[in-house]
């Protein structure tokens, strides 16, 4: 029982000191890597245009159920004027963070893990090495620098597109008047709360793009499957792990600025 | 210097490589002479893939020297290994070409990766390649558009963007049929003339790389037990070359063996 358990923990350890290395040799390959702004330009793209649809339904929805919910606790104190307050500071402190991440993991982080686990099969990143490209610095760095700046973007819009919601249900079908909503969102947020937003989810970016870019470029060590299977395997541990590491960050970032 | 080391690209000493407890190089020493082509053949699970990747730095060899151009080529010094690859090529077995990029695209990934080129001058060179390939109005087709030996002659196009001096073939027939094999080392013989590097292939074909090759060594349960001409092979009483030269008809005869025992219907 001592045994499996200390095996195991040692194996959650080195597990960690992987990942920090294979994360470090892609920030390292920043130096050497050729064309770089292309390839994150590229996957700018990718990555936004991938999720946009989703960040826009799920942050209305949000937005729109904060709203009705909002709404009536706050008619039993007959403060239904801080409905805009409640809204904001619920969407911009924790749920668009958390949630726009864990779309951006189920969308673009699903994707990547699936294409670098065949890429590594077909023995593709083999070849980049071969050619004396750094598969690093062409495959993992441009997608992990990306994310730094789609997971803010996409995170933003949903704030955008859940205060409308919210405004929606609290304004137009429950009858708050739009100027003290909007009001009241203005007078709730401040910069810290947006910084803390963007903190977040800048974090969950590198955090869960890494990951997910960790376990599709060792999908081949995959210990319980072989090719396709085990590319199948990594991408649902890439995912998994990904949306547990944003609810763990969400709380360890939340209890330093709180 | 000597004159020796000149005459050959790549020289092994002593090469060994073991996967736990299994030992699939047994100390591989063989020499390749410039401009030429050289197959080593064996059977399957001979060590011939291992042994290539160890030369191309794909895997880190346990022991044995290798010497390129006559320097000693280190596989832990990065700028070594980096230099190394810039000079050589290696064709995947499955070609290994990036699906998602076009073939020129495909073309181009080692130059613009590996060099600081203009952009015109990448696609010239890359176009050049192609043509080279007799891939020209192919540049825009992806790799899934294209027949098995067009993909592999678009293998062959991205080897040989960067003029390399050497190029590895593993296995570069592996699952043809007898007719796409002598189209493929056909391909092989004429391009590495037209071009001028340095071909090592791996394979188990023996009648085609003995024909397209200018020298051949046999590996055998990870030792090199035959190195010379095509014709010094075809002619040498080696059992262990007599068995693998002779293992077609081997086949053969025990298939009939097999036809004979049978009872008639």
């Amino acid at each position: 029982m001592l045994h499996v358990l200390g095996r195991q923990t040692l194996q959650v350890i080195s597990g960690f000191g992987d990942f920090a290395i294979f994360t470090g040799a892609s920030f390292r390959s920043i130096t050497h890597a050729r064309r770089l702004p292309r390839r994150i330009f590229r996957a700018v793209y990718e990555q936004g245009t991938r999720c946009l649809p989703v960040i826009l339904i799920v942050g209305s929805f949000t937005g729109l159920v904060l709203g009705l919910q909002g709404y009536y606790v706050l008619n039993r104190f007959g403060s239904e004027g801080l409905l805009g307050a409640l809204v904001s500071l619920s969407l911009v402190r924790e749920m668009a963070p958390v949630l726009a991440a864990l779309m951006l993991v189920g969308q673009a982080g699903s994707a990547l893990a699936a294409e670098l686990g065949i890429q590594r099969n077909s023995e593709q990143i083999v070849a980049l090495e071969t050619m004396g490209v750094s598969s690093h610095g062409y495959l993992v760095a441009p997608r992990v620098l990306a994310a730094l700046v789609v997971f803010p973007l996409q995170t933003a819009l949903f704030v955008a597109v859940g205060l409308w919601g919210g405004s929606l249900s609290g304004s137009l079908l429950l009858g708050v008047q739009p100027g003290i909503y909007w009001s009241s969102v203005e007078e709730a947020v401040g910069a810290a709360d947006v910084r803390e937003c963007f903190l977040k989810a800048a974090t969950f970016g590198l955090l869960t793009i890494s990951l997910c870019a960790y376990h599709g470029f060792n999908a081949h060590r995959c210990r319980s499957a072989t090719g396709a299977q085990a590319v199948s395997a990594s991408t649902t541990l890439a995912v998994v792990q990904s949306s547990i590491v944003v609810l763990v960050a969400d709380y360890v970032i939340t209890s330093f600025l709180v | 210097m000597d004159t020796a080391q000149q005459d050959h690209l790549l020289q092994v000493k002593g090469l060994h490589k073991s996967f736990g407890s299994h030992q699939v190089l047994k100390g591989v020493t063989l020499d390749v002479p410039s401009g030429s082509i050289f197959s080593v053949l064996g059977p399957s699970g001979a060590g011939k893939s291992v042994l290539l990747k160890c030369l191309a730095n794909i895997l880190h060899p346990d022991a044995g020297q290798i010497r390129f151009d006559g320097a000693p080529l280190d596989p832990a010094d990065p700028l070594a290994r980096r230099a190394f690859q810039r000079r050589s090529s290696f064709l995947f077995q499955n070609n290994a070409l990036f699906d998602s990029l076009t073939a020129l695209q495909n073309t181009a990934l080692p130059l613009e990766q590996t060099t600081d080129l203009p952009d015109r001058i990448i696609r010239e060179r890359s176009l050049q390649a192609l043509q080279q390939l007799d891939m020209e109005g192919y540049g825009n087709h992806y790799p899934g558009q294209l027949s098995g030996g067009m993909q592999k002659r678009l293998a062959l196009a991205r080897a040989i963007v960067t003029n390399p001096e050497l190029v590895f073939f593993d296995e570069p027939t592996a699952g043809l049929d007898p007719l796409r094999r002598n189209a493929v080392f056909a391909m092989i013989a004429q391009y590495q003339r037209r071009c001028g590097f340095t071909a090592l292939i791996v394979t188990h074909d023996v009648v085609e790389a003995l024909i397209a090759s200018d020298r051949v060594a046999l590996l055998e349960q990870g030792r090199i037990c035959f190195e010379g001409t095509p014709a010094e092979f075809s002619s040498s009483s080696l059992p262990v070359v007599c068995g693998f030269r002779d293992s077609a008809a081997a086949l053969e005869r025990s298939l009939a063996e097999i036809r004979s025992s049978l009872p008639s219907q």
